[in-house]
């Protein structure tokens, strides 16, 4: 079982009071426990079971402006003794940021509402197995289907956050994920392909059938693929990679890269950065909401931010740091983003799919090419060719690029958005990046 | 060394006792038992950002019969703690049997001192060096906008105990030490970033002003990005400077060289051992034994003493990378290159130092050859998809080549190839072999380990430049 509220509570108050004993002006501590288990299948047959039970705890000390932090695994009391003393010499001697405080008492978060973060149930190991046995024994039906890999996780946590002003707070959540990869062979290549679920709850989850099947249809479609020539072409980015756009944008508009002027989005606040029908949400109270968070990590209440609204850069992400450096008030992003996503559009999947005669349809990236201080973008990718609205052939070993600042211009969002992960977005067509391939 | 037992109700004996207990019927596995300390001291935006402190200490239990792993870990290293993973494990083993291989190498060799970097080097002193490298810089040029210097350290004790009490002990001290640098000309931003780093002492790596050297290079990164134009699009001839780039060989041919997924037929190599992979004259090796590099470990997370594995000679694939797991199912022995990232992961087959070795050629002589194409002299990270064998990484500085000679700087593009043919594409072998400064960190499976790579210079005939100009 997950540790008690009462438990973290005794913990962090130990931490508190002894920081205070020793001078410290102020402070603030976080305790966890989170425990998980996992269960991994290969090619129809029991090949991991992984269990993980952790505890952690982090402090911060204050005096005056000065600050450091300690992190540790062991919370046995002499052990956080002796590293809050640590914590509080290396205080001491750091030098003054002006900006350095605990997060302004009337932004703290006063209440929590239920957002049914926590699932009870426990799916224990022989019914992770059968799960999981039903899903390789579909994924692995076809004849072109040569390795099945799958896993299933549960997980439980809780957690409490408090400071020296008087902010004490946490809550328990749960998540329950299972994936399957396969891999698929015929006489010109080997590829592989994924499916995943991931909810909070035990019944939201997938069943084992579909994801079995969505993995292995997915992977034997990329067989046998074609490279293509170079050339500028119009590129739709499934929804499971057009997820990674609102994920770059984040990145762009974090206080912390806004203050060190390392962002390509730096002063564009008000300005029109996405064509108009792009409006860009940050909502932390979805009910189950895989992101979902009450306040963030520094206790500051988190509201629902319109990041971008008819395309217009409308907040920063801000925590109390940089919004001090910023002149701006911390609005509980400490920490990131919670449930971000770009809202739908105005056309359907498949009408999105004949707006040009040709299109790249892209299901992976590889590669790190995001640049946020430039706004350059270059990745690896696969997918395949689209014409006329028919998927005709895999493409794979080419790069896409292009530089943000035009293609968050060139954005046309499909109206299929649904909420599987903690950052989304309906499948997305970008006009004017170059391929390179042949 | 630390004492994983003085202030717990486990004492050795009991953990010997629980270890021999639940492996008895396994044909492998083991108790590791890991302490960290670890810090980072950051410098930033002219002011020092955070001074942190970590101690991290826990126990990883694991259980192999056939082909299963049963893995059990916590930072509770207490009796009961213990006892509850052991009835964890049994569990999903019940209905195995197996038989414990007691054999594992021995060796006395060292590559690496038992010290602890974190206390070797007052606050202070690290505090100075930061601030030194932030005002070296901005009076430098008037050019630079920000910058963010860093230490990292950390000393690693671990300690493996395996069923019959053999234990086997390793202190593993890690630091790195980065720079980067934001200039600004014309509105335009460009970054430069260096680093450096190993399993030695932070002075050993400041010594002789060398902090300098490491500040020098990323603003010459960063200024000759600032002068860049639009990379080319398309298929071309690619020049390799030696070092660092040989990251392409991590990512194109290294992983897919690791044990595990080709005892699981996943990877494009696990049907080509013996085969000719790579043109003649090309030599690649995976070297855990090199003195204080990042990527060389005395033993690894198994216990097995590290070696030089020849994984490619003269063109043809010799060797896997190996942790006992898939070398026992393969019928071959550890190469120890069994790793993990701490003690809430499993062990997996993992790359150490990986190195191409020297041929006879030149860079002049490269680059002389080339009509068209790019030299590519810097990376940041790269990505591999094992079963398709396509892999990327993206260029920080790189030049177009036009007609022998080297030409304008190109923006950061992404470089896309196939792991199985790229060797093959290889024409010329430099002379100039280079490790890298210390600084990679190698994922696989939500797992980061500390890597190293070396290179010569090397031509690649054809390869696809993901650039926006056509």
């Amino acid at each position: 079982m997950v540790k008690d509220q009462e438990y973290l509570r005794s913990k962090a108050s130990y931490c508190l009071d002894l920081a205070k004993k020793l001078g410290a002006t102020g402070s603030s501590v976080t305790v966890g426990h989170s425990i998980s288990e996992t269960v991994n299948f290969r090619n129809n047959t029991l090949d991991e079971s992984n269990r993980s039970d952790g505890l952690a705890i982090s402090i911060e000390t204050y005096l005056g402006k000065k600050r450091s932090s300690i992190s540790s695994s062991n919370l046995l009391d002499d052990n956080i003794k002796t590293l809050i003393e640590k914590c509080f010499e290396t205080t001491k001697n750091t030098p003054e940021d002006e900006f350095n405080s605990l997060p302004d008492k009337e932004l703290l978060a006063k209440e929590i509402k239920n957002l049914n973060l926590y699932d009870e149930t426990h799916f224990d190991n022989e019914k992770k197995i059968e799960y999981l046995k039903e899903l390789e024994s579909v994924a692995s039906s076809e004849e072109k289907i040569v390795n099945t890999e799958s896993s299933f996780t549960e997980n439980k946590s809780n957690f409490i956050l408090a400071n020296s002003d008087g902010f004490c707070n946490g809550y328990k959540s749960s998540s329950f994920s299972a994936s399957c990869v396969t891999v698929a062979r015929d006489e010109n290549s080997m590829e592989r392909d994924y499916e995943f679920t991931s909810k909070r709850h035990l019944s939201d989850i997938k069943g084992a059938k579909e994801l079995g099947e969505k993995a292995s249809e997915q992977t034997i479609r990329k067989l046998s693929p074609n490279k293509i020539g170079s050339e500028k072409i119009s590129i739709i980015f499934d929804k499971r990679i057009a997820k990674g756009m609102p994920g770059a944008f984040a990145g762009a508009i974090s206080s912390n890269a806004i203050a060190r002027g390392t962002s390509f989005l730096k002063d564009k606040i008000n300005e029109q950065i996405f064509s108009e029908t792009i409006n860009v949400i940050d909502k932390p109270d979805m009910i189950k909401g895989v992101g979902s968070q009450f306040f963030d990590s520094e206790g500051v209440k988190s509201d629902t931010l319109n990041l971008i609204q008819n395309g217009i850069l409308k907040n920063y992400l801000v925590d109390t740091y940089n919004g001090k450096k910023l002149n701006l008030k911390s609005n509980g992003r400490c920490g990131g983003t919670t449930n971000l996503y770009f809202d739908n559009g105005k056309i359907s999947f498949e009408d999105l799919l004949k707006t040009n005669s040709k299109h790249i349809y892209v299901t992976e990236t590889i590669g790190h090419g995001s640049n946020l201080v430039t706004g350059d973008y270059s990745v690896g990718a696969t997918g395949f060719l689209i014409e006329n609205g028919e998927f005709k052939f895999p493409v794979n070993e080419i790069t896409i690029a292009g530089n943000f600042k035009d293609m968050f211009k060139n954005i046309t969002l499909a109206s299929d958005l649904d909420f599987e992960y903690s950052v989304n977005s309906p499948t997305m067509m970008i006009e004017g990046m170059t391929v390179a391939g042949k | 060394m630390s004492n994983f037992f003085d202030k717990s109700d486990l004492s050795r004996k009991d953990a010997d006792k629980i270890v021999s207990d639940t492996l008895q019927n396994c044909d492998d596995g083991e108790l590791y038992l890991e302490d960290t300390k670890s810090e980072s001291i950051l410098l930033d935006d002219n002011k020092i950002k955070s001074s942190s402190y970590s101690s991290d200490l826990g126990f990883g239990f694991r259980a192999i019969t056939g082909e299963v792993v049963a893995y059990s870990h916590s930072n509770e290293i207490s009796k009961d703690s213990l006892k509850k993973s052991s009835e964890n494990l049994k569990s999903t083993l019940k209905s195995m049997k197996g038989t414990y291989n007691h054999d594992i190498s021995r060796s006395n060799k060292k590559f690496y001192e038992d010290i602890n970097p974190l206390e070797q080097k007052t606050l202070n002193s690290k505090l100075e060096v930061l601030n030194k490298v932030n005002e070296y810089l901005r009076k430098k040029d008037n050019t630079v906008k920000q910058v963010t210097t860093s230490f990292a350290g950390e000393q690693k004790s671990i300690e493996i105990i395996r069923s019959g009490g053999e234990v086997l002990t390793d202190v593993r001290p890690l630091i790195r030490f980065n720079v980067s640098v934001m200039l600004e000309k014309n509105g335009r931003k460009e970054t430069g970033v260096y680093g450096i780093g190993g399993r030695q002492s932070y002075d050993e790596y400041l010594k002789n002003d060398n902090w300098k050297t490491v500040c020098e290079e990323a603003f010459r990164i960063a200024s000759v990005n600032l002068e860049s134009k639009p990379a080319p699009a398309g298929e071309m001839k690619v020049v390799l400077g030696p070092g660092w780039p040989a990251i392409l060989i991590h990512e194109a041919i290294g992983h897919g060289l690791e044990g595990d997924f080709n005892r699981k037929k996943t990877s494009a190599f696990h049907d080509l051992m013996g085969q000719k992979v790579a043109s003649e004259g090309v030599t690649i090796v995976d070297d855990g034994t090199i003195d204080n590099r990042r990527g060389s470990l005395t033993i690894d997370d198994e216990g097995t003493p590290t070696e030089k594995t020849v994984l490619i000679e003269n063109g043809i694939l010799k060797n896997f990378m190996q942790d006992r797991l898939n070398a026992r199912l393969m019928n071959t022995k550890s190469t120890g290159s069994g790793r993990r990232e701490n003690y809430r992961h499993v062990v997996l087959p993992r790359m150490r130092n990986t190195m191409m070795l020297s041929g006879n050629q030149t860079q002049e002589e490269m680059i002389k050859s080339v009509d068209k194409g790019i030299f590519a002299v810097s990376f940041g990270g790269g990505q591999v998809d094992i079963t398709s064998g396509k892999f990327v990484f993206n260029c920080t500085e790189a030049y177009e080549i036009n007609n022998g000679k080297i030409g304008s700087p190109i923006k950061g593009a992404t470089l896309i190839g196939d792991g199985p043919s790229i060797l093959k594409e290889v024409s010329m072998v430099g002379n100039d072999m280079m490790l890298d400064p210390g600084i990679g960190t190698c994922g696989k499976a939500g797992q980061g380990v500390p890597v190293g790579v070396a290179q010569p210079s090397i031509l690649i005939d054809k390869m696809t430049v993901g650039g926006t100009k056509l």
